[in-house]
């Protein structure tokens, strides 16, 4: 292992006995459901003490999903960025290539870590929420693989925006359940995810797909993640002997984010920089809860939320399925607040651009969520100089979001 | 006496009634409450994201933001309703962000100040009661915790710990206004509830007919009606008052005889 243990002034200490990262994350749960959160943390602290549990997820990681993802240089990008750079500047842009896991994103990762955790538990039935429709393909993808029924709530218009991945979750075995509730996206999602939990906590395991929710899950979603990371930080010293000087990633909940910050968030020499997404622009609609909010509590923890002056939760927007969500994952509040990870955000139109230099200048088509990522890239790279590294989590592959950018394009396909 | 302790020492079981504020013509549809017999009143503070709730309240949530009602309405509804009745205790019931987004303090003098006598948060278990249970007690305001069928007599002591008024007992681990309980499991919970509290313990979700209410009546300390009346307003708008005065005093009735029984 390259990781360092966590010393008592560490970052990566996080959360408290009590969930919480700061005055952020915790456990704002209906009662029904507050002995179940707390069984789960047993649980998962029992699995952490297991090696048969590290080593099966290890295995299914390594046999099953495909790790370790690859670790990328983009010379053609690099070159392209360099173009237009002040003399001397464009940093080197390296990328995690998690998109290469099975089912086509970082989300399966933490799908493995919680279906193992579900058969411990004794549970038979699982539920997910969906945005995009990853994390439901993922949940799927799981829920096939140890043959447990699986039920995903996803919101009627996020239906009708990510029609394949709806068929692949079908094909996969997986009972889809539309929300018409709301705005029908991903927060309502989540609320029929929680009312189907809380009637059934007798037998169901709520596979929650972001690093957000009541404690335990912001952090068992981000040690899952954090594969990423610890993958991330012993390919960069085996391949250049060196720690990258910049990390970027898009942030929805911020699961693909934190899984890449959290082993780094010890070297100090190691900016980082998350990615919200500003939709139409910040002064219009937009999904960018650090940028645009402030705290606030909903679904299971306290962190940056878009809300009016009495606390009603606004309705987020972003091309991208997976960002469009008025939430953020509580660590990244934390990581906001004591000033140790940037934020910043970029546009619908900004992606879409970079979605298409992307696949010009890498032959990689991109999901639109790391395509906002790689937007910042591009506007950091020719801030920095070029014997400097900037590593960006290539979180998910772009093959769902192609009839979006088509109309988005004005092209039919 | 408070207005809640007095409103359960009376010689029948308490009714409970709630309605969501905001939706329909709310201080009509209150008063008719308490010309019912209602002995106490919960008023629903709207929220977006109402994650304990079916159907019906979701959509009286929706209805009365569309209406545009605000937190200082839901106050200055609570402020009228005290003046018109002196002594009818009335509770808040809610979620988190609502009413901590100002602060637990500002919450709490806001509900002194407009004579409410009890918050229910739905979202706050006692884990997390730093955010809103310190500023209600230091203010007066009974927090009202809610017991369920999965709080075991291992964790009741916790969720007791804290909390005033009376405690409610979440009869199905479920939404609000879909399932029934059984009537036997009720019957063991309460038994159960009583014998680790002093408490006055009043039973809700799914409590839709007078029969029901007075099957609990006989075990309870009160009985909770909620979605029932909110499909009420949702089916008469601005003219509920009458039908739900008259489906308040059905239940109230059989409260009252179940007793004598």
């Amino acid at each position: 292992m390259t990781t360092t243990e966590p010393t008592p002034n560490s970052f990566r200490n996080q959360p408290d006995e009590r969930g919480h990262f700061g005055q952020f994350g915790g456990r704002y749960v209906a009662e029904t459901l507050m002995p179940l959160v707390l069984d789960l943390e047993r649980e998962y602290r029992a699995a952490q003490q297991d090696p048969a549990f590290a080593a099966q997820f290890d295995d299914l990681l390594e046999h099953y999903v495909g790790r370790p993802s690859p670790l990328y240089y983009a010379e053609r990008l690099t070159e392209e960025v360099r173009k237009t750079a002040p003399d001397g500047k464009g940093a080197q842009i390296w990328f995690k290539r998690d998109e290469l896991n099975h089912t086509g994103a970082h989300k399966i990762n933490n799908c493995v870590g919680q279906i193992l955790l579900a058969i411990r538990m004794g549970k038979t039935r699982i539920i997910a929420e969906t945005g995009a429709g990853q994390h439901g393909v993922a949940t799927a993808t799981v829920c096939a693989r140890f043959g447990l029924p699986c039920f995903i709530y996803m919101g009627a218009k996020d239906i009708e925006r990510q029609q394949p991945n709806v068929f692949r979750m079908r094909l996969l075995g997986a009972e889809i359940i539309p929300v018409t509730s709301g705005a029908g996206t991903l927060k309502d999602a989540m609320n029929e995810g929680l009312r189907d939990w809380v009637a059934n906590v007798h037998d169901t395991f709520y596979i929650i797909g972001t690093a957000a929710g009541p404690h335990p899950y912001p952090e068992l979603v981000r040690d899952f993640q954090s594969v990423i990371g610890k993958e991330a930080r012993t390919q960069m010293l085996s391949r250049i002997n060196r720690l990258p000087d910049l990390l970027v990633a898009a942030i929805g909940g911020g699961s693909n984010a934190i899984g890449l910050f959290h082993p780094f968030l010890d070297d100090k020499d190691v900016e980082m920089l998350g990615i919200e997404a500003a939709g139409h622009g910040l002064q219009k609609e937009h999904a960018a809860s650090l940028a645009g909010g402030r705290p606030g509590i909903l679904h299971g923890n306290k962190t940056y939320l878009l809300q009016d002056a009495d606390g009603q939760i606004a309705e987020a927007h972003s091309i991208s399925a997976g960002l469009d969500y008025p939430g953020i994952g509580p660590e990244h509040s934390w990581l906001k607040e004591i000033g140790r990870v940037r934020y910043d955000s970029v546009t619908d139109t900004e992606a879409l651009a970079a979605f298409q230099l992307l696949c010009r200048t890498e032959g990689i088509i991109p999901a639109l969520e790391p395509a906002h990522a790689i937007a910042a890239v591009e506007r950091e790279a020719k801030k920095m100089d070029r014997d400097q590294i900037i590593l960006a989590n290539l979180c998910g592959r772009g093959d769902k979001d192609i009839f979006t950018v088509a109309e988005a394009l004005g092209t039919t396909i | 006496m408070t207005r809640l302790s007095t409103a359960f020492s009376k010689p029948h079981p308490a009714l409970v009634a709630f309605i969501t504020a905001g939706d329909g013509d709310t201080a009509a549809n209150l008063d008719a409450l308490v010309a019912g017999g209602a002995d106490v009143i919960e008023l629903g503070m709207p929220f977006t994201d109402p994650m304990a709730d079916g159907p019906a309240i979701q959509e009286a949530n929706i209805r009365s933001l569309n209406a545009g009602t605000t937190t200082a309405d839901i106050f200055a509804l609570a402020s009228a309703f005290r003046k018109r009745h002196p002594n009818t205790p009335l509770v808040l019931m809610g979620y988190a962000n609502p009413m901590t987004i100002r602060g637990g303090d500002w919450f709490a003098s806001e509900c002194n100040k407009a004579g409410v006598d009890g918050v229910i948060c739905v979202d706050i278990p006692p884990e997390e009661d730093p955010e809103l249970g310190p500023a209600l007690r230091s203010a007066g305001i009974d927090l009202i915790r809610l017991a369920t069928p999965t709080t075991d007599v291992a964790r009741l002591p916790a969720v007791l710990d804290g909390a005033s008024g009376f405690l409610y007992y979440v009869s199905v681990a479920g939404i609000t206004g879909l399932q029934v309980a059984a009537q036997t499991s009720i019957d063991e919970a309460v038994v159960r509830l009583k014998a680790q509290t002093d408490l006055p313990v009043a039973v809700g979700f799914g409590v839709r007919t007078p029969e029901q209410a007075a099957n609990i009546a006989r075990v309870a300390d009160g009985v909770v009606v909620g979605s029932a009346i909110v499909e009420l307003v949702a089916q008469h708008g601005a003219n509920a008052a009458g039908p739900v005065r008259d489906y308040v005093a059905s239940l109230k009735h059989a409260i009252v005889e179940a007793r004598k029984a």
